[in-house]
């Protein structure tokens, strides 16, 4: 393991919002400057605990390496579990519920520590657009803190129900954020229609996760029972963990251990516990992820939410998905993933191309971006399901790229919106000449969505591709039929995305913040305040540094799925 | 070779990012015409005169690339932040050098958002730079793709009516020809990391690895590796075909051209045209020797190799280029089309290299006749890309000089303006001349070089190409006809039609250069001609 | 530094003179100042319309300084070039076998390089004692014929550049030195004629004469390029005087037309070259258009540079051509059999049409082109002497005739101008118009008031007199044509110099016997084509009777304009009063020398080259042996046999060329044409006067086959396939897209979305649950939060109890 601090910082990136949200209910809503003072100090502070942690777990990446690099070459049994352990930074467990083998347990490793510092950052933005907020605020900005807190948490769980937890936590302020203070016309019906997809999605996993814990528990008693004792014996399991429990790295080492991939499940031989739930668990995560078909929740919610949920939303919300889908779907059971990513990649390259033609064609400004975070989501799946490094770092990498740039795409929306009140593309025109500020940010979330050279969007999605390339080794078996070698083309076909992204970015682009500017029509159109100046610094800085010099991130990431993918046995 | 770093950063760096800086700084100016403009003209000729510091302190004698550097740059998939520059690139880089401040004098004109139009200017130079020292197959893709977007706002925000469609044709079109070279270049430098190349992505290293690659059965991806490089080859090939343009790649130019404003035509006639040829003699030939030579049958009726194939449309674009300028009224469009024809013969070289390079590479041995041809073909077109680079910047410039007067492009609404800018026409004369070829001046060396190389080897496209040289002459001739000759038309009886002093001072470089080189083009060749001729004796 | 005394590279300064003098005048001497445009400007004699608009007019100063610079770099030239010669001649060894050469690196090529450089042998030695005096008296004669020109210096400055271009044609030791010469003279006069662009017809000219030659020029180029990579130098030395390069040539297969050796596929490649720029048949349009041009750049393009230039190369490049063929044993090859056939068809060709011309210069145009026919017949029969001969004595005798009618020109252009500033009744016009003459050269263009009532008194009394023959002022379009033969005669009493010269001139062209430069040459070619025409071979026989028969019109023709221009009574008002403007101005001095040294050397020139064998004068010029044939033929490595002394062919050049004279002198001397009166040739040729009048209808026939359809192509390429058919295939895919684009979009919202919905309906009571939330007011919210907040807090501390033990 790596070292963290004394000092439970995780927890407290954690609990400082929850206390935050808390007092906020018990303030004065009449007091704004009060309330949003108290939200933006919280903010800061995780912003800058998430930074921390960040860059004190990135400082440690080489070392890490070189001990993954060892663990692969002294191979031999769970190596992939010892891998993940060692990646593990700031753990905090506390036995919860001992009875019901439920732990407090965080920790940090190379997938989760970028997404924790894109969540203080989109936090802090969230906060600083929401600055002007008339009606509740108080209200507003509780929900709003709560609602991180449990983005947080999920991000930073090791213990599965834990994980959960903070899950339904962090949907449930969302449903009364977006019904509360959303667009007037869509909020009702987008607030049922996300939380309706989220929660069916989630107790679909949730029952699977459930029963993983029983399987698991039942070969640790009977033929795991050493596996799981040299596990305690190495340190790799804390003392006294129960053989029932939720904890990832114990559900990790069953599964790597073969504890799901018995035959004979539920009577039917061929058929293992892997294979029947991993779709369930994948996708039933992946439905906050946007994966077609089940991503028609996300343009009505983002439309439909205020700006800063669009913001957290598309930046954060849909990143928890696929991040849960990956901790609990693909690390978990890696044979179940061998067997369905090889067709649920078909439903990626769906969402690819799709949602790229979709917002090409829509004239609300703000469902482009929700079509184009289905696109570009659909890219994360897909780096998942190649199953290899390479891959994975690029899903890793544009889960942090997107998450900044969509990010940054809704603030501006939201800055345009608020100022000329239509978000009609064709009505509006010559922003820039009003807004540099936001014109310039939004040219540069367009060539990163777009994939440019020089923006973080390329250096996640080359990499994806690379690994599509690079995934020779999968093969498509329905019955007696195989497919084999099919990867390339799906990269090829998911490269069409790119132009057609192209074109709408370059379409949105010309006719919102180009061309003539009508001052008649949007009185109101003036330049932008210092805050928004911040946010759109904060969100859009990333994006070039990160496109100009990958090395401040990829490594890290690299380090993050190295374990999985030693899990799924695939290629490095 | 002495070090050249500046501050302890290696030139080549330098050149790739302070422009890029530059740019931002202008950009951050206070509301000052004056101040922008030298400042960036200023930031402009510091970067052209360590270009031509570079340039001069290359060592010909020496094998390999020099003011290198090698950084890691993108761990996970072994890319390198990898420069260096060899007798090719060092020509490339001096002309971008040279081109740029001048391209920055002319936008002077530009009252409109000046600080952005001259800031894009600089950008654009960091994308040009950053592709000519990339020795880093992602680096050069990196700055080949960036370098579209500051061309794209400066011909959409400054450009002509008819800007909108040209530039989004542009972008669109450039960025989705690229798209095969993309994944091309994923698929190699996957392969040659999983080979265990220490960088993936080095293109010498590639050059040695990816011709020589050929899995266990010959079986990649599921297909045979020949199928798998011949697809890679075509991304690669289109994606530099639309850049160079080679017919029929190349309706986009005389839109982008013609719609651009002054600066944007020359920059993207002078500089971002050779990217693609460039990208030819730097990838596509050392990467696909083999494919380059290979045959292609079209439904059983015949077959030929791709240089083949690639001739045939380079003198495709010879003669039809020119015919097509002859064809036009509008003058920016007649010198875009020129591009089209000039940029033929670019391509007819490259072809000659290609076909050879790829024999020797086959068969491990040339004879020294063809071998002979190839580096006459080779010295060729990078000669004519440097000309080119010199007389199309030239032509477009005067073209804007006039337009910006007159504010028509028509060439039937001029006639006899010469009685009113006597300099003008001379300057007018002296460029288009150039452009036309005239021997003792620049065109011709490279051309005769280029026809010299083809000549024996594609005979019968050489002779057809003289069509088009001789309609370069009928639309030159057009041109100036149009222009200065003529009774004089009174509609322009009280214009200001001389060239301005600002104007003088931004062609007399390119017309000394012009001449210069059309009297001693060894002053230049000898530095290109060394690294081609290592690079082909190195073949057998 | 350059070592001076070194007679080697003394070549290399030979174009310098010039060529400094072109840069100092373009970029310092030229100078103009604006004045308001007038009709008094010239530019040709044609008043272009500049509504009163301020032109750059040259300022004395500017004049006289450029005149100054252009002479003193063309005379350095002069006097190198004659040192240069001196030494030839005086080169003890044999020159020719030795040479002057010195050569640098020039281009890169792999681990070779090309070089460049300069030779002198015999054969340039004439050109460089012939082509600086030429282009100097050209020069001189410019001081006056362009003195009323308002661009004067540009002027200099641009046949400084062509006297360079030639020069550096003639010394260069290489062809691609040699095509760099030839194509910057291309430039040149496509400015030169061109030079008063606001002449419709003169722009029109220079246009058609830069790509009529271009045709041939990119043939030539591929010549080049094939000889240089067959030889890997262009070097004449080392290819022409190499025999085996030249076996090597002559024994490779060509590239294209495969049947053809190399060196014959080279060859005729070169000659289109020569073909192009020496106006031969078929691309010989450009020339007589090319007398749009200032007369002493028809003199530059016709005698003294241009079109000797591609004669020059033909010769320079003779060995080459003739591998393989031994033309005085009869044995030919392709090249060669090329040269007769265009050679000889094109002097007599040319010739038809020159009877029928009434314009003065373009009857010397078309002489020009048949003469240079007689060259290349003579090169193709191996008369590889004769030709540079005749090149030699026609550059002499034409530059004279050339300048000779431009002063018979300016002085027709005088007299109109006297008709339309004066009545036509004043003595002391001369005098006047000496003084007017003065004005317009020194301090141009300030038109006084003296303009002015010019131009009121015209209207009344001057008019009466241009009504009589046809012509109306500048001012309504239809013009007086200066040049009209039919407008002339008379002129030897207004302009005698003139027609003393002009008639040497014309006499040398016609080839009378023994005392004329014309006649030696023009015999030598016709005794060599009778040599082989009596071992009975075709080719000679036909050049033989091909050029004899061209001569006899040469001789014609020469007499019928001597007596058109000259002879007689005046035709029009203009030709009573034309004139240079008196004895004393500088006009008529600048215009009267040059005519008095060219016609000194039309007749001498000749006697350099009387064969041994000749009656008496043989004897007398030539004792031991011709000078000329014997100092050239040292440039072969084998030169060719003499021809023994015919009586056949030295009668047939009498007869030809007397007969000639007589019948033009019997046709138009006897009794010269009146006023109006019709030329007698329109009633002997009846139609085919017509036909040659209109030059066999080429230029008609060319713009229907060549000109009109490249611009039909031209047009279509970019409107058509361009814009048509490949944006055509782009649009559609950008349509595809769109299209696609909506129906995924429709797809989404019916089936997806409708999908979702009812997943909706589907779970009602979750629906139900979180409507009950969402009606409810914002107390509800807080409950809820709170109770979450406490439920986390609860089971928080109930678990830290339990993490204890």
């Amino acid at each position: 393991m790596l070292e963290g601090f004394s000092f439970p910082v995780l927890s407290a990136i954690i609990f400082v919002p929850i206390i935050a949200g808390v007092v906020l209910l018990f303030v004065d809503g009449k007091q704004r400057d009060l309330v949003r003072g108290i939200a933006i100090t919280a903010a800061v502070t995780v912003l800058a605990l998430s930074a921390l942690v960040f860059f004190v777990y990135n400082a440690q990446v080489a070392e890490l390496m070189s001990h993954q690099d060892t663990a692969l070459l002294t191979g031999g049994e769970s190596v992939g579990t010892k891998m993940f352990v060692d990646g593990l930074a700031f753990v905090e467990q506390i036995t919860w519920l001992q009875s019901l083998g439920i732990s407090y347990h965080l920790g940090v490793d190379g997938l989760n520590a970028p997404m924790v510092l894109l969540t203080g950052m989109v936090t802090v933005a969230g906060v600083l657009i929401s600055w002007r907020i008339q009606d509740r605020i108080r209200e507003f900005m509780a929900f709003f803190m709560l609602l991180v807190a449990g983005v947080y948490g999920v991000f930073l769980s090791i213990d599965m129900f834990l994980l959960f937890f903070f899950y339904e936590l962090a949907i449930f302020p969302m449903y009364l954020l977006i019904a509360g203070w959303g667009w007037i016309k869509l909020r009702e019906y987008a607030a049922m229609k996300l939380t309706i997809y989220i929660l069916v999605g989630s107790v679909v996993a949730m029952i699977g996760i459930i029963a993983m814990v029983f399987v698991a528990n039942d070969y640790y008693q009977n033929d795991g029972a050493e596996v799981f004792q040299s596990a305690i014996d190495n340190d790799i399991l804390a003392q006294g963990t129960p053989t029932f429990n939720f904890n990832m790295i114990s559900l990790t080492l069953a599964g790597e251990n073969g504890a799901f991939d018995v035959p004979g499940y539920a009577g039917f031989d061929m058929l293992t516990f892997a294979k029947l739930w991993f779709p369930f668990i994948f996708l039933g995560f992946g439905i906050l992820a946007g994966l077609f078909p089940f991503h028609n929740w996300s343009p009505d919610g983002h439309v439909a939410a205020p700006t800063a949920v669009s913001m957290i939303h598309a930046g954060v919300l849909m990143k928890l998905g696929a991040f849960a889908a990956l901790r609990a779907g693909v690390q978990l059971m890696p044979e179940g993933a061998q067997t369905h990513l090889p067709w649920i990649v078909l439903l990626t390259l769906i969402n690819v191309v799709y949602g790229a033609f979709i917002a090409f064609r829509q004239r609300d400004f703000k469902y482009v971006i929700g079509f184009s975070s289905v696109s570009h989501m659909g890219l994360v799946s897909m780096g998942f399901a190649t199953m290899n490094v390479v891959g994975m770092t690029g899903a890793g990498l544009q889960m942090f790229s997107h998450g900044a740039m969509t990010a940054l795409f809704f603030g501006c929306v939201g800055m345009v919106y608020e100022r000329a009140h239509t978000r009609d593309i064709p009505s509006l025109g010559g922003m820039i000449k009003q807004m540099p500020w936001v014109g310039f940010a939004f040219i540069i979330g367009g060539l990163t969505s777009m994939g440019m050279p020089g923006f973080s969007g390329f250096v996640a999605e080359y990499p994806i591709f690379m690994g599509l390339f690079n995934a020779t080794g999968v093969t498509l078996t329905i019955g007696t039929w195989q497919l084999s070698n099919y990867y390339p083309i799906i990269a090829v076909f998911s490269a069409l995305g790119i132009v057609i992204t192209a074109a709408y970015v370059l379409r949105v682009t010309g006719q919102v913040f180009f061309g003539d500017f009508d001052a008649k029509k949007y009185p109101e159109v003036h330049d932008i305040t210092v805050t928004d100046r911040m946010i759109l610094l904060l969100l859009g800085i990333p994006l070039v540094v990160i496109g100009l010099n990958p090395a401040v991130i990829a490594p890290m990431v690299e380090a993050g799925v190295r374990p999985v993918v030693a899990l799924l046995g695939g290629s490095f | 070779m002495p070090a050249l770093d500046v501050f302890g950063i290696n030139p080549l760096t330098v050149l790739i990012f302070a422009p890029a800086l530059g740019g931002l700084l202008v950009l951050g100016l206070p509301n000052s015409k004056v101040l922008a403009r030298w400042v960036s003209l200023i930031i402009a000729i510091g970067v052209g005169l360590l270009a031509a510091a570079v340039f001069f302190n290359y060592d010909r004698t020496v094998a390999g690339f020099q003011f290198t550097t090698n950084e890691p740059w993108f761990p996970p998939i072994k890319a390198f932040w990898t420069l260096g520059i060899d007798g090719i690139s060092a020509a490339m880089v001096l002309l971008t050098g040279i081109l740029v401040p001048i391209a920055v004098l002319i936008s002077w004109e530009v009252e409109d958002r000046y600080r952005a139009h001259l800031a894009l200017i600089l950008f654009f130079e960091m994308g040009l730079m950053g592709v000519f020292v990339a020795q880093d197959m992602m680096i050069f893709f990196l700055f080949y793709e960036l370098s579209l977007v500051p061309i794209y706002f400066l011909i959409k925000e400054w450009g002509g009516k008819n800007r909108q469609y040209a530039s989004t044709k542009f972008f669109i079109y450039s960025v989705g020809g690229t798209l095969g070279m993309l994944l091309a270049t994923q698929l190699i430098g996957l392969t040659a990391g999983a080979a265990g190349l220490e960088q993936a992505f080095n293109i010498e290293a590639l050059t040695q690895f990816w011709p020589n690659f050929s899995p266990e059965g010959g079986l990649f991806l599921g297909t045979s590796i020949e199928t798998v490089k011949t697809l890679a080859f075509v991304g690669f090939f289109v994606a530099f075909c639309i850049k160079v343009p080679v017919w029929p790649f190349h309706t986009w130019l005389p839109d982008a051209h013609s719609e651009a404003p002054t600066a944007g035509s020359m920059l993207l006639a002078g500089v971002m045209l050779k990217l693609g040829a460039y990208g030819f003699i730097r990838l596509v030939i050392p990467l696909f020797p083999d494919i380059w030579v290979s045959e292609v049958s079209f439904f059983g009726a015949f077959s030929v190799d791709w240089a083949t194939i690639f001739a045939v449309l380079a003198v495709m674009g010879v003669v039809l280029g020119a015919f097509a300028a002859f064809g036009q009224n509008d003058i920016k469009r007649l010198v875009a089309y020129s591009s089209v024809n000039h940029m033929g013969f670019v391509a007819l070289g490259i072809a000659v290299y290609a076909s050879i390079y790829g024999k020797m590479v086959v068969s491990g041995d040339g004879d020294p006749a063809s071998m002979q041809n190839a580096i006459l073909a080779g010295n060729g077109a990078v000669m004519q890309m440097f000309n080119h680079g010199l007389s199309s910047a030239g032509m477009f410039l005067l073209a804007g000089a006039i337009y910006h007067k007159t504010h028509t492009r028509d060439l039937r609404e001029y006639g006899g303006l010469w009685v009113k800018a006597p300099v003008y026409g001379a300057v007018f004369i002296f460029t288009s001349m150039a452009s036309l070829g005239l021997p003792g001046l620049n065109g011709f060396v490279s051309e005769f070089m280029v026809v010299r190389g083809s000549w024996p080897v594609y005979t019968v496209l050489t002779a057809i190409s003289m069509i088009g040289l001789l309609f370069t002459g009928s639309y030159i001739l057009k041109g100036i006809r149009a222009v200065l000759q003529g009774p004089f038309n009174l509609r322009w009886r009280d214009y200001h039609l001389e060239i301005e002093p600002r104007e003088l001072v931004a062609m007399a470089p390119l017309m000394v250069l012009m001449l210069v080189t059309g009297i001693l083009p060894n002053w230049i060749l000898p530095v290109i001609n060394d690294s081609i001729t290592r690079i082909l004796s190195g073949l057998s | 530094m350059i070592d001076l005394t070194n007679i080697n590279i003394l070549p290399w300064l030979v174009p310098v003179g010039p060529l400094l003098a072109f840069a100092i005048i373009i970029l310092i001497t030229n100078r103009s100042k604006m004045v308001p445009a007038t009709d008094k400007h010239e530019y040709g004699g044609h008043h272009p319309d500049y509504d009163g608009m301020t032109v750059p007019v040259v300022t004395p100063l500017s004049r006289v300084l450029s005149i100054t610079v252009g002479l003193s770099g063309i005379i350095a030239s002069l006097a190198i070039a004659w040192t240069i010669a001196g030494a030839a001649t005086n080169f003890n060894g044999v020159f020719g076998q030795e040479v002057f050469a010195h050569s640098v690196e020039w281009l890169a090529t792999g681990t070779t390089a090309l070089r460049m450089g300069v030779m002198i042998d015999p054969l340039n030695t004439l050109m460089l004692i012939m082509v600086p005096l030429a282009v100097l008296c050209i020069f001189i004669y410019s001081i006056g014929y362009m003195a009323h020109d308002p661009r004067q210096s540009r002027f200099f400055s641009l046949i400084s550049l062509f006297a360079s271009a030639m020069l550096t044609l003639v010394v260069a030791d290489n062809l691609l030195l040699m095509f760099v010469g030839w194509e910057i003279m291309g430039l040149c006069s496509y400015m030169l004629i061109g030079f008063w662009f606001e002449k419709d017809s003169a722009y029109k000219a220079a246009v058609k004469a830069f790509t009529t030659t271009r045709v041939a020029d990119v043939i030539m180029f591929l010549g080049i390029v094939y000889l240089y990579s067959l030889t890997g130098t262009l070097n004449f030395r080392d290819i022409l005087y190499n025999p085996e390069v030249l076996e090597k040539l002559g024994s490779t297969p060509a590239l294209l037309f495969t049947g053809m050796t190399a060196s014959s596929l080279i060859g005729v490649f070169l000659i289109i070259g020569t073909v192009g720029k020496s106006a031969q048949f078929p691309l010989h349009v450009w020339l007589p258009d090319a007398m749009e041009g200032p007369t002493p750049v028809s003199a530059m393009i016709h005698a003294a540079a241009m079109v000797s230039a591609g004669v020059y190369a033909v010769i320079r490049m003779y060995p080459l051509f003739e591998v393989g063929a031994h033309p005085h044993e009869g044995l030919m090859n392709t090249p060669l059999m090329v040269l007769t056939i265009i050679g000889g068809f094109t002097a007599l060709f040319a010739a038809t049409i020159a009877v029928a011309q009434n314009d003065v210069k373009k009857v010397l145009a078309y002489s020009t082109i048949s003469q240079l026919g007689f060259m290349i017949a003579a090169l193709g029969v191996g008369a590889y002497v004769a030709a540079a001969f005749h090149l030699i004595t026609h550059a002499f005798f034409k530059a004279l005739l050339f300048m000779a009618s431009g002063s018979v020109i300016h002085a027709m252009e005088h007299g109109e101008h006297h008709v339309h500033d004066h009545g036509h009744d004043d003595d002391d016009e001369d005098e006047d118009h000496a003084h007017g003459a003065i004005a317009h050269a020194i301090e141009a263009h300030s038109h006084d008031s003296h303009a002015h009532d010019a131009h009121d008194s015209h209207g009344h009394d001057a008019h009466g007199a241009h009504v009589d023959h046809g012509h109306e002022d500048a001012h309504t379009g239809h013009k007086f044509d200066p040049q009209d033969m039919m407008n002339m005669g008379g002129l030897s009493k207004r302009i005698p110099v003139t027609f003393i010269t002009f008639v040497i001139g014309g006499l040398s062209l016609a080839g009378f016997p023994l005392i004329t430069a014309g006649f030696w040459s023009k015999d030598e070619i016709l005794a060599e084509a009778w040599t082989g025409a009596a071992k009975g071979f075709g080719p000679h026989a036909f050049v033989f009777f091909m050029l004899a028969a061209a001569a006899f019109l040469t001789a014609f023709y020469t007499a019928r304009q001597l007596c058109l221009t000259f002879l007689g009574e005046a035709r029009t008002e203009e030709a009573k009063h034309a004139g240079l403007g008196g004895p004393s101005n500088v006009i008529s001095i600048t215009m009267q020398l040059p005519l008095i040294i060219l016609a000194f050397f039309a007749v001498v020139a000749g006697f350099v080259g009387v064969p041994s064998d000749f009656p008496v004068l043989g004897g007398i010029f030539s004792p031991s042996h011709p000078w000329f044939s014997h100092f050239v033929e040292n440039a072969l490595v084998e030169p060719g046999p003499h021809p023994v002394f015919n009586w056949i062919p030295l009668l047939t050049s009498f007869a030809v060329a007397g007969g000639g004279l007589f019948l033009g002198w019997w046709m138009y001397g006897r009794k010269p044409l009146k006023a109006g009166e019709p030329d007698p040739l329109v009633n002997i040729l009846g139609p085919m006067h017509n036909v040659l009048k209109n030059k066999y209808y080429f230029d008609e026939l060319y713009a229907i086959i060549f000109i009109k359809p490249a611009q039909a192509i031209s047009k279509a390429t970019g409107d058509f396939i361009d814009k048509g058919i490949i944006d055509g295939i782009l649009h559609a895919i950008a349509t595809a897209f769109r299209f696609t684009g909506d129906l995924i979009k429709t797809f989404n919202l019916w089936l997806i979305d409708g999908f979702g919905d009812s997943i909706g309906q589907g779970i009602g009571w979750v629906g139900s649950r979180l409507r009950f939330v969402q009606t409810g007011r914002v107390q509800n919210y807080l409950l809820m939060v709170v109770f979450f907040a406490l439920v986390l807090g609860l089971i928080f501390i109930a678990s830290a109890g339990t993490a204890a033990n």
